[in-house]
């Protein structure tokens, strides 16, 4: 059987904040809280960059139209393991950190996605863009992630 | 475009979202219309009620859920950024309305510059069996499915679009029809944060 899984999921909040981190698998090597922090804030600020500097060609821009929206980093790999990063319109960024060999990473952020958008968003008492402590939403993420 | 914005509305309506009776939806929030009304009085008065503070306030409230609905929005849809104001237009007719409360509002009436359009709703389960109190100010001052503005503002904002959204004729009043006119006024790009030098 194939190692894969997923490591950790991480979400940073339109300002560069990390309002969520939780780590899946078991023996994990561990950062500190302080760490988690400084990681999300270079990684946003490093996807702003990837978002404005982009050497391919402008693309055509119908007057009337917005800027085509430019995704920025997607994903970063390296031999241990792969990083996917997805940023939704509003600007949220969930960001999953996988073994090489974990296929569909897209299907799984977009789902994790998904999971915010029920139970963190249309819990009432959620306060926006402040950290996530939402039981639901841990244990609906747990049940997906955690392999058994 | 038109077309593609219908389909997935009609998608997404069909096989992933949860559907509840109408008839909640409905009195539910005519217990909130009606119990704001009861509450936000005129100052200095027992039982006037202040319209135009309800109106407010249930825009404020139609805020605050657009801030959230949204994210639940693209994620079910799966949608990106629309390319212009139009698109956006048949988004929140054909996808956003149809998603949340399945009807499809018809767009009509845009600006020379395309920078503002009304909505037509045909059919608003939000009013359904509601006739506005006759005290001769609720037809002329209050708009009474008010939320509705204020969901769209708040969805908006979260995707870079600063809009201005109001009712400008309900079929509750006594118009023909219920129209909200819906104007973008601009688009927050992102900014440059100024320098540190």
């Amino acid at each position: 059987m194939a190692w894969w899984v997923v490591f950790a999921l991480l979400i940073i909040n339109k300002a560069g904040g990390l309002i969520y981190n939780r780590t899946f698998a078991p023996g994990l090597q561990k950062l500190d809280s302080n760490d988690y922090l400084i990681l999300a804030g270079t990684f946003h600020g490093i996807h702003a960059i990837s978002r404005s500097i982009n050497p391919a060609p402008l693309a055509e821009r119908l007057p009337g139209n917005r800027k085509p929206p430019t995704t920025g980093i997607e994903s970063l790999e390296s031999s241990h393991f792969r990083l996917t990063c997805f940023q939704a319109p509003t600007g949220v960024k969930f960001l999953l950190v996988t073994s090489p060999e974990q296929p569909n990473t897209d299907v799984v952020v977009r789902r994790c996605y998904e999971l915010y958008g029920d139970f963190v968003m249309k819990n009432p008492f959620y306060s926006m863009e402040m950290p996530i402590r939402v039981e639901k939403f841990d244990r609906a993420l747990g049940g997906y992630l955690v392999r058994p | 475009m038109a077309t593609k914005a219908a389909r997935i509305g009609e998608e997404v309506w069909k096989s992933r979202v949860d559907k509840i009776n109408a008839e909640v939806v409905t009195l539910t929030y005519g217990t909130i219309v009606a119990q704001l009304c009861r509450d936000l009085t005129v100052p200095n008065t027992i039982n006037k009620t202040d319209y135009n503070a309800v109106n407010k306030e249930l825009d404020r409230m139609g805020y605050n859920m657009g801030l959230r609905l949204i994210e639940d929005f693209l994620a079910k849809t799966g949608t990106g950024q629309c390319s212009n104001f139009r698109e956006t237009a048949e988004m929140i007719s054909k996808v956003g309305f149809k998603v949340f409360i399945n009807i499809t509002p018809n767009v009509s009436n845009w600006s020379k510059d395309s920078d503002s359009f009304h909505l037509v709703f045909e059919e608003n389960p939000l009013a359904d069996f509601v006739e506005l109190p006759d005290d001769g100010r609720a037809q002329d001052e209050l708009w009474y499915s008010n939320i509705l503005c204020g969901v769209i503002r708040g969805a908006m904002e979260m995707v870079q679009m600063q809009i201005e959204a109001r009712f400008v004729s309900d079929v509750l009043r006594g118009d023909d029809t219920t129209e909200m006119r819906v104007t973008l006024i601009r688009i927050i790009e992102d900014e440059m944060p100024p320098d540190d030098e």
